[in-house]
């Protein structure tokens, strides 16, 4: 949002002592980069943050009130809230302070990953931050109530870098919890094509969910690579709890079986649901080289004949 | 081969040849493999011919057909063909490339490993059908 140039505030800045760039009219020159505005900027904001942190601990809890009028972060309790906001206030005076974010990045991000296993929302998180910019705006207002002129170029000073601080906080959040997400797509794809052995050389793979071709691609490096590693003869692929294949995928899932043949095992398909039936029908797929069965039961079976198991039920003594 | 290390080597045990070929070959070593081999069938009257292909990491269609070869040569002076130890890169590369395998009969049948290709060998000497066989035509 606000760009890092150094500029001036509108009237803040003498013209001889600004920039070049630190043009009156642009709202994104602001003046939080206190160093680089002229005497008159300077002093302005080093008078806005000494207000800051002369009433750290009035501001901090009307902030605190605030946020439980709201009910935000009701998943936190009191003294964690406490803790956080005393954090959050000296960040963003840190912040408006120096004109750097990087620390308040860090700690942001920090935090999202505290708060968002506890199901803290995004709204809550911009909810409260955005607060407490109203908070110390309206105690800005109070402060210079008088005084109207000043009053503007306090808070041409003191909107940008709140802005930016709320775009900030915002966006590490978002980041985080995509990272977080990231990383349970990763465990669930993981998760999601199991190979199991049943019997010695006969693997069953159970799908769950629908197939796409990321998911089929995967499937077949763990099946080939399992046929490898258990000497597999006979493969039952389980597609019961799989709610539709594309053509894509039924031609992947295709070549999957006639690779595996080329290693020598032999791929049984069960759990067919009429409309994926359907599918492979209407698109034509070739399926004549493809043995499948009606159930997984009927899939084992099948395949303990192929690898000559007779399993037999034990006569039970009339007892039971 | 020409003084350097062996890149094919080809075994007897009893009425089966085991050919193992160590590296990736080129197009003139794979005709003269194919030229070796079949002539060795005759030599020791196999009834089979294993060849290992384990160590190859890529099976390009040039030696897809070349083993496909071997096996119709292999057939023809009385001897069945087993391919065996195909990487699982190599089995889905070869499919994508449209190497489809085949229902059986006249085609390469594949296997595992070596042990597997022993026994498949085993049972189709003694009559028993080719239970678990595949090959791919072209």
């Amino acid at each position: 949002m606000a760009d890092e140039k150094p500029g001036a505030g509108r009237q803040g800045a003498p013209t001889d002592e600004a920039p070049p760039n630190g043009l009156r009219d642009d709202p994104t020159a602001a003046a939080h980069d206190g160093v680089a505005a002229g005497g008159n900027g300077e002093h302005l904001l080093s008078q806005l943050i000494a207000h800051l942190r002369e009433n750290r601990t009035r501001l901090r809890e009307e902030w605190a009130e605030r946020i439980q009028e709201a009910h935000l972060l009701t998943a936190m309790t009191p003294k964690e809230m406490a803790a956080e906001t005393t954090s959050v206030y000296d960040n963003y005076v840190e912040v408006l302070e120096t004109g750097s974010v990087e620390a308040l990045q860090h700690y942001a991000r920090d935090l999202s990953e505290r708060i968002i296993p506890r199901g803290v929302e995004t709204h809550e998180v911009v909810g409260i931050v955005l607060l407490l910019r109203d908070v110390l705006a309206r105690s800005l207002f109070e402060k210079y109530q008088r005084d109207f002129g000043l009053l503007n170029e306090v808070l041409d000073a003191y909107e940008p870098a709140a802005n930016r601080i709320a775009n900030t906080v915002a966006v590490s959040f978002v980041d985080e919890r995509e990272r977080v997400i990231r990383q349970q797509q990763d465990a669930i794809r993981e998760l999601s094509t199991p190979v199991l052995p049943v019997r010695e050389r006969l693997l069953i793979l159970p799908i769950i969910g629908v197939l796409d071709s990321e998911r089929a691609r995967q499937l077949t490096e763990q099946l080939l690579t399992g046929i490898r590693r258990h000497r597999a003869k006979v493969v039952v692929i389980d597609i019961t709890g799989s709610p539709d294949v594309d053509e894509t995928v039924a031609n992947h899932l295709v070549q999957t079986v006639d690779a595996s043949r080329l290693m020598g095992a032999s791929v049984i398909i069960t759990g067919l649901s009429p409309k994926i039936a359907q599918t492979l029908v209407t698109i034509g797929v070739d399926l004549s080289k493809m043995n499948t069965i009606g159930d997984l039961q009927g899939g084992l079976e099948e395949a303990e004949r192929l690898l000559g198991y007779t399993v037999t039920r034990k006569e039970v003594s009339s007892s039971s | 081969m020409n003084g350097g290390p062996a890149l094919v080597s080809i075994m007897r045990q009893g009425s089966t040849l085991i050919a193992s070929i160590h590296t990736a070959l080129d197009d003139s070593e794979l005709v003269r493999f194919e030229h070796d081999l079949v002539a060795q069938i005759g030599t020791h009257r196999s009834r089979g011919v294993i060849i290992d292909v384990a160590a190859l990491d890529v099976i390009d269609s040039f030696a897809a057909h070349t083993l496909r070869r071997i096996a119709e040569m292999a057939r023809l002076r009385g001897a069945r063909t087993v391919v065996v130890g195909i990487q699982p890169e190599v089995a889905f590369a070869m499919v994508r490339l449209g190497m489809r395998p085949a229902a059986g009969g006249d085609h390469v049948t594949t296997a595992l490993d070596l042990e597997e290709g022993l026994a498949l060998l085993e049972t189709a000497e003694s009559g028993g059908p080719p239970g678990g066989a595949a090959g791919w035509s072209p």
